[in-house]
């Protein structure tokens, strides 16, 4: 459970159910393995004195390899929060986050933006793609910017192209392709290289309904192929794709779903 | 969708006997809907009775085969251009828990709007991953429940958001019954903790 508060329900925590324990995902979850995302009682506070305003309360999160975890809650729960916190991209007000095994507290800006490049993918609602950069050299500035060679920038970025359907699509340019396929472009950006940790912020955003199912598609496939992913959303049925759900409330994690739980326990068990 | 009509349309394809008729049943489900072959049994005869179906002669193996008569065509065409009126489903067991929930005295209403929502959410990860596992072309019929199921459980978890955003701008009035506004009540659920 995550740290104690004052209006925390009396309900099972987010971390009890152990993600390893069987069967949960789509994906192959064997013997319990190293966490690629840690979060340990978080608390991230904006503001200060008597304008502090709370935006998580002691948030703790376990995220392994093959498992994509779903965030829900309601406008100002925290879950945009949680990701950017997760992903390096704001330092919480005490507490830990630990990516594969590293404390982020330990690295200085610029280890955190080589771990930011490296290891950590973004999905966000605004797609952020440079429109003077073809679909190719959208997915491979990441790499170049890190240090990799154009030519071996370009081949993976072709790679993650192809593995998002879009390899033939590589040399246009952002607004010569639909909405759907910019945001393949911007999924491939995120899965380029070798990250193991992909976090989503509302990844479907505008798009339909058919649309937005490829994209989580793709999402679940990344990680059943063994990264760790963490999607946020308010939509119920983004976040059935994932093995396990987490609710914020108030910056509070206050349930999940039980990776074991199957639907003849649900039945049986909730009285309907 | 009743026994009957389903018996009727499967009959169209062709005639069948008992056991396929229950085999083909659970297949177009997706086996959300078991039957027993003494469901299937009652049923043709009731069909029979009504002149839907007729009996065929038995086979060597001893399986008497039915058929689909022009008044079962009939009644069938009838179901299919017939809406299913809203009125003939069961009454929704969760809508009238939460509104007892919510004037009982004792019973903290977030509590139960987020155990629901928890268990909702985790059906609908189950008929996702259902939904994933069946890719194949042939699928699709089973894909079409499916997706009328998982369409069901995500309107379940909007409308428990929806109560939940009611329930905290809800503000009892003053002279109301003490228990159920104390049960309701943001501050009021804080404070009992």
């Amino acid at each position: 459970m995550s740290a104690a508060s004052g209006s925390v329900p009396a309900l099972p925590g987010p971390d009890v159910p152990d993600p390893d324990a069987g069967p949960g995902g789509h994906g192959p979850l064997d013997a319990p393995r190293e966490a690629v995302l840690e979060l340990r009682a978080v608390h991230r506070t904006h503001g200060t004195g008597p304008a502090a305003v709370p935006a998580l309360r002691g948030v703790s999160l376990t995220v392994r390899p093959g498992e994509l975890v779903a965030v829900m809650g309601p406008s100002g729960s925290g879950k945009s929060s949680l990701l950017a916190l997760a992903g390096g991209l704001d330092r919480p007000t005490s507490g830990e986050v630990h990516v594969e095994g590293q404390s982020l507290h330990t690295l200085d800006r610029n280890g955190l933006a080589r771990l930011r490049r490296r290891r950590i993918g973004y999905i966000f609602q605004h797609l952020n793609l440079i429109g003077s950069l073809t679909a190719v050299e959208n997915v491979a500035l990441p790499l170049e910017l890190d240090g990799t060679g154009v030519r071996r920038a370009r081949r993976l970025a072709l790679d993650a192209l192809t593995e998002v359907g879009m390899s033939e699509l590589g040399d246009r340019f952002p607004d010569q392709l639909s909405g759907g396929q910019q945001q393949r472009v911007a999924i491939a950006r995120a899965l380029v290289g070798e990250r193991r940790l992909v976090l989503a912020d509302e990844p479907t955003g505008a798009l339909d309904s058919q649309t937005g199912e490829a994209v989580l598609r793709l999402l679940r496939r990344r990680v059943d192929a063994g990264a760790a992913g963490v999607l946020v959303t308010h939509e119920a049925r983004h976040a059935g794709w994932a093995d396990r759900v987490v609710f914020l409330r108030d910056g509070v994690a206050v349930d999940s779903t039980a990776p074991l739980a199957g639907v003849e326990a649900l039945l049986s068990g909730s009285g309907r | 969708m009743s026994i009957r009509h389903g018996l009727l349309a499967l009959l169209e394809r062709g005639q069948m006997y008992g056991y396929q008729l229950r085999a083909a049943f659970e297949e177009s489900t997706g086996s959300t809907w078991p039957l027993n072959i003494g469901q299937v049994y009652t049923t043709l005869s009731r069909l029979e009775r009504d002149g839907l179906v007729r009996p065929l002669p038995e086979s060597e193996a001893g399986q008497r085969p039915y058929e689909i008569t022009d008044a079962g065509r009939a009644d069938l065409a009838l179901w299919f251009a017939t809406p299913i009126s809203r009125t003939d489903r069961p009454r929704d067991e969760l809508a009238i828990k939460l509104a007892l929930a919510l004037t009982t005295p004792g019973v903290d209403v977030r509590t139960v709007v987020q155990t629901q929502r928890t268990a909702t959410m985790r059906a609908l990860q189950e008929l996702t991953r259902l939904k994933y596992a069946s890719d194949r072309p042939e699928d699709l019929p089973w894909r079409l429940v499916l997706d009328a199921m998982m369409f069901q459980a995500e309107a379940e978890v909007r409308w428990l958001d929806h109560c939940e955003t009611s329930l905290v701008r809800h503000r009892p009035p003053a002279n109301g019954p003490a228990p159920s506004s104390e049960a309701v009540g943001l501050s009021g659920e804080e404070a009992r903790r």
